[in-house]
């Protein structure tokens, strides 16, 4: 008897303990996370004298006077402008190569398709600074150095990847079924691809096309190499980080932070889609 | 005028043949019912007819013209899926106007066309919905009205009951064969389910390890089963098959019983027999009852004969406990033998 009183006891402790634990796990990493966001975005929203002051202040005064002086601060317009039309291109090119990739690998069979999809993976284990130094070479001498396209370049080397395994993830939850129906109503294969796959696939494209232009966004050590005078905002604010000032640094790393986690928020479906969670 | 001709027909995937030169001729209106376990070709022979897959030799003829070589959309075909593949996007009303769109057809001849197919089927109330608010049976009845709506010379179904429960299976059967009787295509149906393809078919092909075996009338195929395994597959409970040992030319052994049958030069054959073409009496095969099921309007006894198996449907007011030693004449006229090497009817 004693042994049968005794199990209902030890299980909840231990699940009791368990729980504690999980929770304790959670509490620690969204700290870890948030912590630092919560700091930037308070910064970011105090006055320039709050910044440097002590004590802190645990809510912002939202005062604009950090942002409106990083704003107004000489080349970040032109930095901003720049960060904005490679990642542009960068979304542009992946998508336009990426999706095409992914709907290939979800809907035809060809030698080699495994390993094609982990070559599309192997892109992302080689360090870029170990590359850097030869494409830095290989584009000043074909002119590409210091370019917006260039640049894009090396982003879409980094989106591709995610924008064709997120397609292919895409493709492969559209029923095959719904195409071959379209054939046998009158579609070539490129209707049917307009009419039924592409209405379907949309706001999954979009997503992707978001997440890529998030990755070239934040990407700073290509940017930082390869641009001189044509500077996007990572790039710029890691060249005048030693010498600006601590809110000018806040108010930077808000406008940085703030755009791409709305972005990933926005998308955050379809990103766990591209390693099949929600599909298949 | 539809008649399909498939002349020569064989696919193969890799090294695994999933066809072997088939040759079927569907008369033009007729009802053809492509029967089988699964993974037995008849989905692969549809959708070669469909122009989903190429054949890897071997020509489809459809109404005197060569179709193989050309895409789904220009072989004058409309097709039902397993799945309905009604397109989530677009209304109920936009499912079945799709095809006329692709046509180009005017407006009016699109409406007109839409609301008579949805009148057909019984979905005029669905029209403005998605496919997301439909049941199951909805969706088929959307899929089938889609296809009816391009008036098409063939309609190809693959397995377009199998996802509905039932009862819906039950109702949805007499509602398509009516009605596709009354649209006068020639049909292909594909299915794994012998009683939707007996009370459908027109002819039944019944297809096995990528072969046709038979293709004969619903009625030819279960009484004179071509081949050991179309008398094994169809009928439920199947047929019984028990060995026989040549005595004279034309006089066979059948577990200690003599019965005269086919002439032949082999000394061992199969005789085969329906589990409801047996009688009980005095005279007649040896057998040992194990278990009793009663089923209302007949019982089924299986029992042992010679060491194995046999299956008999007898009387409900017999009365026949396990143990039982039981006698169990086979009708003369329902008899089949088959030769157990190439496994075809003698």
């Amino acid at each position: 008897m004693s042994v049968v009183a005794e199990i209902p006891i030890a299980a909840p402790a231990a699940r009791k303990a368990g729980n504690w634990l999980l929770v304790a796990t959670v509490i620690l990493l969204s700290v870890w996370v948030l912590l630092p966001i919560y700091l930037l975005i308070v910064n970011a929203l105090s006055s320039p004298e709050e910044v440097t002051a002590f004590p802190k202040r645990f809510l912002p005064s939202f005062d604009f006077g950090s942002l409106s002086f990083f704003i107004n601060f000489a080349g970040v317009g032109r930095a901003l402008w720049n960060s904005v039309l490679v990642a542009t291109l960068t979304m542009i090119l992946s998508i336009g190569f990426g999706a095409p990739a992914g709907y290939a690998l979800s809907r035809f069979d060809f030698p080699g398709k495994g390993t094609f999809r982990f070559l599309v993976l192997m892109t992302r284990a080689f360090p870029l600074p170990l590359l850097a130094l030869p494409l830095a070479v290989m584009f000043i001498r074909t002119g590409l150095d210091d370019t917006a396209i260039g640049l894009a370049l090396v982003h879409t080397t980094l989106a591709l990847p995610f924008a064709v395994l997120i397609t292919f993830s895409l493709f492969s939850g559209i029923p095959v079924e719904l195409e071959e129906a379209a054939w046998t109503l009158g579609c070539t294969r490129l209707q049917a691809f307009r009419k039924v796959i592409l209405p379907l696939a949309l706001p999954g494209i979009a997503a992707s096309a978001v997440f890529a232009f998030t990755i070239s966004w934040n990407e700073v050590f290509a940017a930082a190499v390869l641009t001189i005078e044509n500077r996007t905002l990572t790039a710029f604010l890691l060249q005048s980080l030693g010498e600006s000032p601590l809110y000018l640094k806040f108010a930077g790393g808000a406008a940085l932070v703030i755009p791409a986690l709305i972005f990933i928020f926005a998308v955050r479906k379809y990103l766990f889609a591209m390693w099949g969670i929600a599909n298949r | 005028m539809a008649e399909i001709a498939i002349k020569h027909v064989a696919k193969r995937f890799g090294g695994f043949t999933a066809l072997h030169s088939i040759d079927l001729t569907i008369a033009d209106q007729e009802f053809m019912v492509l029967l089988g376990a699964s993974g037995c070709g008849k989905t692969t022979l549809l959708r070669i007819v469909a122009g989903l897959e190429t054949p890897s030799q071997g020509e489809v003829w459809i109404g005197g013209r060569r179709i193989d070589h050309l895409p789904p959309r220009d072989r004058g075909i409309a097709m039902v899926f397993q799945n309905y593949a009604v397109f989530p996007h677009l209304t109920v009303f936009e499912n079945i106007a799709f095809g006329l769109r692709m046509k180009k057809l005017p407006q009016q001849e699109v409406e007109r066309r839409v609301t008579r197919t949805a009148e057909l089927m019984h979905i005029e109330q669905l029209l403005k919905r998605y496919s997301g608010q439909l049941s199951g049976g909805q969706r088929q009845r959307v899929a089938v009205a889609r296809a009816l709506a391009m008036e098409p010379d063939v309609i190809l179904m693959d397995e377009p009951l199998s996802n509905l429960d039932a009862l819906l299976r039950l109702e949805m059967r007499a509602e398509l064969k009516g009605v596709l009787a009354a649209s006068k295509t020639t049909t292909i149906y594909v299915t794994h389910d012998q009683v939707e393809a007996m009370s459908l078919a027109d002819r039944i092909a019944v297809m096995h390890q990528g072969h046709i075996v038979q293709a004969a009338s619903p009625v030819e195929v279960y009484r004179n089963p071509a081949a050991r395994f179309v008398g094994s597959f169809i009928g439920n409970p199947p047929m019984n098959f028990i060995p026989a040992t040549k005595t004279a030319n034309g006089s066979w052994t059948v577990a200690g019983l003599t019965l005269p049958g086919p002439k032949s030069d082999k000394h061992k054959i199969e005789f085969a027999i329906r589990p409801e073409d047996v009688d009980a009496g005095d005279e007649g095969l040896h057998a040992t009852v194990r278990v009793v099921e009663p089923l209302g309007p007949h019982t089924l006894v299986t029992c042992d004969v010679e060491g194995g198996l046999f299956r008999a449907i007898l009387e409900s007011n017999a009365a026949i406990a396990v143990g039982d030693h039981l006698r169990l004449a086979p009708k003369a006229d329902r008899i089949r033998w088959f030769d157990p090497e190439t496994t075809n009817a003698l």
